[in-house]
């Protein structure tokens, strides 16, 4: 073990063995940017206003109403293989002048990469940026979050629900820096709405339905399911 | 009001000696004797005060010395709603329809501080103590209270079932929601139960 234990790391397409950076090594501004915000820069141009390492995480700003088309190449790309979205969520600063941005964290395992994602939306524009979710089937809940607590609106998304907060709920929306903390209804008036939800009320169909999905089952579970098995009651 | 040892009239006398295989006691002591030892609870638990529940459930504290260790998961054969944990808006009117779905006799305990008074949750999202919604019988303090002090307040609940009269019969009434706005308690007394209190009077208001 003189030339140090090198681990088996199956499925990673890095080229040369560089050991995992640590907390330790970083600095907190600075250091080495992910290879992909060059990449990015060179591939969509003005679609990327800035780049940023902090604490050795690299966040590239980019354009609000291109982040499908860039997180599409992102994943597709051999090159990047950005394979798994961690979040989708936005941040919102006490001083008005500063826009809203929200966040993409993106993933990718085989590269061992991580890049941050960031959408700048002024203030006084319309709150809207491309949906991920023909790229990433998990950022369909991520979305409906972040548009029930920032009323951030994602175009192209299938379901853009309410998720937290129930249906027709309509004091707006709760993470927003001019939400009163209490809400802006009496409790009186607040508990009046809530006991007036239909707790039923809140699946679109797809969540009540297995029917949709029956011909995506395997075979031998359809075959259970045609011959009579119940499931649940 | 803390326990006391239970009245001399209230005890059973049994005179073995005597061979006649009968006792005389009142009714209502025998109906409420086996109620308040045979307490079915409904589980709600949301929070941490579940986890204190499920420890008083659980061997070393034994719920089953109260005969209250058949945890009713279905609200149909419960008798006493444990709600342990802070109950978010949107789960009001499921607690509401989980207690109209109990049959009578019921009692309410609030389990914890959230449960009872909304505790440090003063904000938009949770109720501010489920008293708003259905009506409580006993209130456990406790952020989560120790499983010793659900006992205690499963143990006053005990005694107010003991003090029962089935000549009262307003002790089985239904509570009756004002129809169109579902709340049982007039909105200026939700208003009153919910204000502000301690530090968080100075939170109301974000900035902006």
């Amino acid at each position: 073990m003189k030339d140090g234990f090198t681990p088996a790391t199956p499925g990673s397409a890095l080229q040369a063995a560089t050991p995992p950076s640590t907390l330790r090594q970083l600095r907190h501004r600075g250091g080495d940017v992910n290879p992909s915000a060059a990449a990015l820069r060179e591939r969509f141009g003005s679609a990327i206003s800035a780049s940023d390492v902090v604490w050795g995480e690299t966040t590239v700003i980019i354009e609000p109403r291109r982040a499908h088309e860039i997180v599409r190449w992102l994943h597709d790309d051999p090159a990047q293989q950005y394979t798994y979205l961690s979040d989708v969520t936005a941040v919102e600063f006490r001083d008005p002048e500063q826009p809203i941005e929200v966040v993409w964290h993106l993933r990718s395992l085989p590269f061992r990469r991580f890049l941050r994602l960031k959408a700048l939306l002024p203030r006084g524009t319309p709150l809207e940026v491309d949906s991920v979710w023909p790229v990433f089937k998990s950022a369909d809940w991520l979305e409906r979050e972040c548009y029930d607590m920032f009323g951030i609106k994602f175009i192209g998304h299938p379901d853009l629900r309410r998720i937290l907060m129930w249906e027709g709920y309509r004091e707006g929306f709760p993470l927003r820096k001019d939400f009163p903390l209490r809400g802006r209804f009496s409790r009186a008036e607040q508990l009046r709405q809530a006991l007036a939800a239909n707790p039923e009320a809140r699946y679109s169909m797809e969540e009540l339905t297995i029917a949709a999905a029956f011909e995506d089952l395997p075979d031998e579970m359809r075959a259970r399911l045609a011959g009579g098995e119940k499931v649940g009651e | 009001m803390g326990l006391s040892p239970r009245p001399e009239t209230r005890t059973v006398t049994v005179d073995p000696q005597s061979q006649e295989g009968w006792v005389t006691t009142r009714l209502d002591f025998l109906v409420n004797w086996s109620r308040a030892n045979s307490l079915w609870p409904m589980p709600f638990g949301t929070a941490c005060c579940a986890i204190e529940f499920m420890a008083t459930a659980a061997s070393r504290f034994d719920l089953a010395r109260f005969g209250m260790e058949r945890m009713s998961f279905s609200p149909r054969q419960a008798d006493v709603l444990i709600c342990a944990g802070r109950v978010p808006f949107k789960l009001a009117p499921i607690i509401r329809r989980i207690w109209q779905q109990m049959p009578q006799p019921k009692w309410a305990i609030a389990m914890g501080a959230c449960a009872s008074t909304g505790n440090m949750f003063d904000n938009y999202a949770v109720v501010q103590g489920i008293d708003t919604i259905i009506p409580v019988d006993v209130y456990v303090p406790g952020c989560p209270p120790r499983p010793e002090g659900l006992m205690y307040g499963i143990m006053m609940l005990q005694k107010k079932v003991m003090n029962e009269r089935m000549s009262d019969r307003s002790l089985r009434d239904e509570m009756e929601p004002d129809p169109s706005s579902q709340l049982y308690l007039p909105p200026s007394t939700i208003d009153e139960l919910s204000e502000p209190f301690g530090n968080s009077v100075n939170q109301t208001r974000s900035g902006l």
